[in-house]
């Protein structure tokens, strides 16, 4: 089965201090840290385990700038076959929409019969799974939490409100987004990464791909971030400003007090 | 024998000289076979250097070989093995004389005629009767008294107590015909009317004697060739029979001992003759199948006696995680016997893990040592857990809750996903002189010593207060002192003991590399987990000591002076204990330092935890351990903290800041809060030091709640 996984570099939000930048619109982002995100590195540990199973091969896309590079060999080093960055100026500041454009342009490119992508970025939307399938007419099933290959079929469980599991069989070629516990993804050590650090990754631009560059990028994006905030302390929340056993004691004295202790 | 000439000797054995004949090569013939195929997963083992420092070597085989050091560690077995040890040695000699007797009627062994000979005699008499006795009291331990530390729960295996007990009967029986041999012989001899060998008094062969003394010569005569054949038969049989259980190390344990690990704390290279830099070339890391282990490795499994000790130690047995070390090699020696036979074709490099060992098993394992400092034959342990851990990080084999820090360490160089840029921001202090400021030595300023700091005092809240302690004691004893600050990274101490190797690499030359352009001359920690990295997995760099050895010498000088506290400890009521980290203790030997600081402060009531020095109990384990979700039915610390209260201290003095975690929290979960309480060396030296124009000293200690 030949499996393509869309995956993304966001801020590690375990390893970075998230502080608003002067002009109020979005985080600093000096000191950052990246990796890749959380839900896709789940769906790479899927897609591994699918292709030891039936067979094929796995690739990783990543829509980005040349960083895209850093988490690409951290899959190759989880063990995908190939990875592909896809890597324009003209994608900059593309909305959901732009990068599901981007990425169905990609995948018409090869040949694919199964596409995942993890549920959502750490910092995103969860938009661009559901796009891309519509834009490729392919079936789709989002919050997938195990997936069995049947004859020319899946049957994948999806997360039900409440801890509920619906079983669904999809038809192939489709797109499924991946929800996190679906595995235990493996480690990548620097051993894994300094393996891979000479492995060709193509990048393909806008013009390779034959993007319509009217439909992607800052201009085409139809969603527009215009702030970017922590929320004010409102009505009904609590801040403790007491030390670390202070605040402790308090919040047991608080969960209490609201009968959540028996 | 002396005035007895050779003709004179009654020789019943004469006839039989074939057979016996036939028996000894048939024997040995065996006994170099099962050897051999016992050496073959050796040959394809693993290299490992152990050929070095021959006489450091040869001491060791006089220390723990011949001298059975470990062995009074358990008072009772230990003096019964010494006495079988003892026996089986100068048995030795006695046993050859006797198999060469049945093929060379008049052999006497060299050295052992005349006088000596008698006096050997003699000696050896009274040796068989005490290691038959000890095959007697050993049988009746394993049958009816049954200590715990030999039973063998259902998920490692079947009990070895049939086992032990053949073993024991067989050497039983050995005694016995010799004693019995010797006995119709001098027998014969004095029905005869010929001069007898002299019986000691009260010895087994004696009392045979005694026994058999009047009865027909014939029956003697059968006695003599029949005790002959059976001892010929069970020596051999013993010989052929021991390479297949526990009683092979009676062959392997002297070079068991003689190649055993020299230096302490350290571990082995991920392969041996492979360099740092090569290591990118070598196509698996650390131990997947049997095959990857050393030959050292596999040696030990051989000659493990299954005594239990280590496992009767190991903190991680004792909560119920699912590691004992006797069974890591019991299981490994069960795998070789069924992978390489005897008879038929080695059948081998199957995975460990998911077989003979599970993940959680080799994740369970704090590295603190107590096995390793139990075991009489110097068994290692640390270096093969970190193998199999290697081996499994190299096939990604690693739980999540691990993959987090290990990450973060490899983007931050701290296990917390903290900003390297804060790393420093805990060196802030009032009593630090007029700016507040720990000195950064970041190339602008230069120092004689370093502060080795490390993660978790970095950046723990709790834990930055024994950073601050250590530095104030290190301004007031008027060192020129600083850190790295944002400079430093994770030590890396567990990392590599974690088995990610590479990431130690990287850590390790960042800090090195630091280190240099400091410029000092010393290194100083807190950390004894920093403390061994930098003095055992560093090199190039200057001399490190912890803390607690800076100040048990400053102590001594007498710059290092307390203030008169008694009454201030006396009205608390304050009795202290210390508990050995296990990487300042079992791993480097320093055991008197701190308890030297601790009877230097005035008034202070120090008792020892009946379990301490190098049988500390591990806290449970630092670094990266502190993140592993381990399988456990309590936790280390609350046993821990449990044998301070029952010495009756109400004060836990350490010196690691991982011990202060692991036992501040099990205070807590032991619900001893009021009743117990822990403090680190370096915080109570900071407030009971003489320190001129330190008011918040004074201040500090009226508002002290813990220690003291």
């Amino acid at each position: 089965m030949e499996i393509l996984v869309c995956a993304r570099r966001v801020p590690d939000t375990s390893e970075n201090e998230i502080e608003l930048n002067a002009a109020g619109n979005d985080i600093e982002r000096e000191e950052f840290v990246y990796s890749v995100n959380e839900a896709d590195n789940y769906a790479v540990e899927e897609a591994l385990q699918i292709r030891d199973r039936v067979g094929g091969n796995v690739t990783v896309v990543t829509v980005d700038g040349e960083e895209g590079e850093e988490i690409l060999r951290r899959e190759l080093a989880m063990g995908a076959n190939q990875a592909a960055l896809v890597s324009d100026d003209t994608f900059n500041g593309s909305d959901g929409k732009g990068v599901a454009t981007i990425l169905k342009a990609f995948v018409q490119k090869g040949r694919y019969d199964l596409i995942l992508t993890g549920v959502q970025a750490d910092d995103g939307a969860a938009q661009v799974g559901g796009m891309l399938a519509a834009m490729l007419d392919y079936p789709f099933a989002s919050l997938v939490n195990s997936i069995s290959v049947e004859d020319g079929k899946l049957k994948v469980s999806r997360e039900i409100e409440g801890g509920n599991k619906e079983m669904n069989e999809i038809d192939l070629p489709c797109v499924l987004s991946i929800q996190t516990g679906i595995n235990e993804p493996r480690y990548v050590g620097m051993r894994g990464i300094r393996q891979v650090a000479s492995v060709p990754i193509p990048t393909s631009t806008a013009s390779d791909l034959g993007v319509d560059q009217g439909a992607v990028g800052e201009s085409a994006a139809k969603v527009k971030r215009v702030d970017y905030f922590i929320p004010a302390a409102s009505k009904g929340a609590e801040i403790l400003h007491g030390s670390r056993e202070e605040n402790a004691d308090k919040v047991l004295e608080l969960v209490a007090a609201k009968g959540g202790l028996k | 024998m002396v005035g007895i000439s050779p003709q004179d000797v009654v020789n019943w054995l004469v006839p039989g000289r074939e057979l016996f004949l036939a028996l000894h090569v048939l024997g040995v013939a065996c006994f170099a076979y099962i050897v051999w195929k016992r050496l073959v997963p050796l040959l394809r083992a693993q290299r490992d250097p152990r050929f070095d420092q021959p006489f450091m070597r040869l001491g060791r085989v006089f220390k723990f070989w011949l001298g059975q050091w470990k062995h009074p560690r358990y008072k009772f077995a230990g003096t019964l093995h010494i006495l079988i040890f003892a026996g089986f040695i100068l048995l030795a000699m006695r046993a050859f004389t006797v198999l060469i007797v049945g093929v060379s009627p008049n052999f006497v062994m060299p050295g052992l005629s005349g006088r000596t000979g008698e006096i050997y005699d003699l000696v050896t008499d009274y040796a068989a009767t005490v290691v038959f006795l000890c095959m007697v009291v050993a049988a009746s331990r394993r049958l009816i008294f049954k200590p715990a530390r030999y039973a063998v729960p259902a998920k490692y295996g079947k009990g070895h107590t049939a086992d032990a007990i053949f073993l024991l009967g067989l050497i039983a029986l050995l005694m016995v015909a010799d004693s019995l041999f010797a006995a119709s012989r001098s027998a014969g001899h004095l029905q005869q009317g010929q001069p007898a060998e002299a019986l000691a008094a009260f010895s087994l062969p004696w009392m045979l004697q005694v026994a058999i003394g009047s009865m027909p010569l014939a029956t003697l005569r059968s006695f003599n060739i029949g005790a002959y054949l059976v001892h010929e038969i069970a020596f051999y049989f013993l010989l052929c029979y021991r390479p297949f259980g526990i009683q092979f190390h009676v062959e392997t344990s002297l070079f068991s001992i003689y190649f055993s690990k020299l230096q302490r704390g350290t571990l082995k290279p991920v392969r041996w003759g492979v360099s740092d830099e090569q290591l990118d070339q070598v196509k698996s890391f650390g131990v997947k199948t049997f095959e990857d282990f050393t030959w050292k490795h596999m040696l030990d499994f051989y000659s493990c006696a299954d005594c239990g000790r280590c496992a009767d130690n190991c903190p991680a047995n004792k909560v119920g995680r699912p590691l004992a070390p006797r069974f890591l090699t019991t299981k490994a020696r069960d795998y070789v016997f069924q992978h390489y036979p005897v008879l038929g074709k080695a059948n081998n490099s199957h995975p460990l893990i998911g077989t003979i060992y599970s993940e959680d098993e080799i994740w369970s394992c704090t590295t603190c040592g107590a096995c390793e400092e139990e075991c009489p034959l110097l068994v290692e342990y640390i270096d093969k857990i970190v193998d199999l851990r290697r081996g499994m990080i190299d096939d990604g084999n690693v739980p999540q809750s691990l993959q987090k820090p290990l990450k973060a360490l490899e983007s931050r160089g701290n296990p917390y996903g903290k900003i390297e840029k804060k790393r420093g921001d805990w060196a802030k202090s009032p009593e630090l002189g007029p700016d507040g400021k720990i000195k950064v030595l970041d190339g602008k300023n230069g120092a004689d010593t370093l502060y080795f700091v490390d993660s978790i005092t970095s950046y723990d809240d709790r834990m930055q207060s024994i950073g601050r302690a250590t530095a104030h004691i290190l301004t007031r004893l008027g060192k020129n002192f600083g850190i790295l600050g944002a400079a430093e990274r994770d030590s890396g101490h567990e990392v590599r003991r974690f088995g990610e190797e590479m990431l130690f690499t990287a850590l390790r030359d960042h800090n090195t590399e630091a280190i240099k352009a400091a410029g000092v001359q010393s290194i100083v920690t807190a950390d004894p987990h920093a403390f061994n990295a930098l003095k055992h997995d560093y090199k190039d760099v200057p001399p490190v000591e912890h803390i607690s050895q800076v100040l048990a010498r400053e102590a001594k000088s007498g710059n290092l002076r307390f203030n008169s506290v008694e009454k201030w400890l006396e009205d608390r009521g304050h009795v202290y204990t210390y508990h050995d980290p296990c990487y300042l203790g079992r791993h480097n030997q320093v055991y008197d330092d701190p308890r030297d600081v601790l009877d230097s402060i005035p008034g202070l009531n120090r008792i020892e935890m009946q379990r301490s020095r190098d049988r500390s109990f591990c806290c449970g384990g630092g670094g990266l351990m502190l993140f592993y979700e381990p399988r456990e039915e309590q936790r280390m610390g609350v046993v821990r903290v449990r044998m301070a209260a029952e010495a009756g201290a109400n004060v836990i003095v350490t010196a690691c800041p991982f011990c202060m975690v692991n036992i501040e929290d099990a205070i807590k979960v032991a619900g001893m809060e009021g009743k117990m309480s822990v403090i680190d060396l370096a915080e109570l030296v900071d407030q009971h030091m003489v320190c001129e124009g330190c008011p918040a000293q004074a201040q500090k200690l009226e508002t002290a709640t813990v220690g003291g």
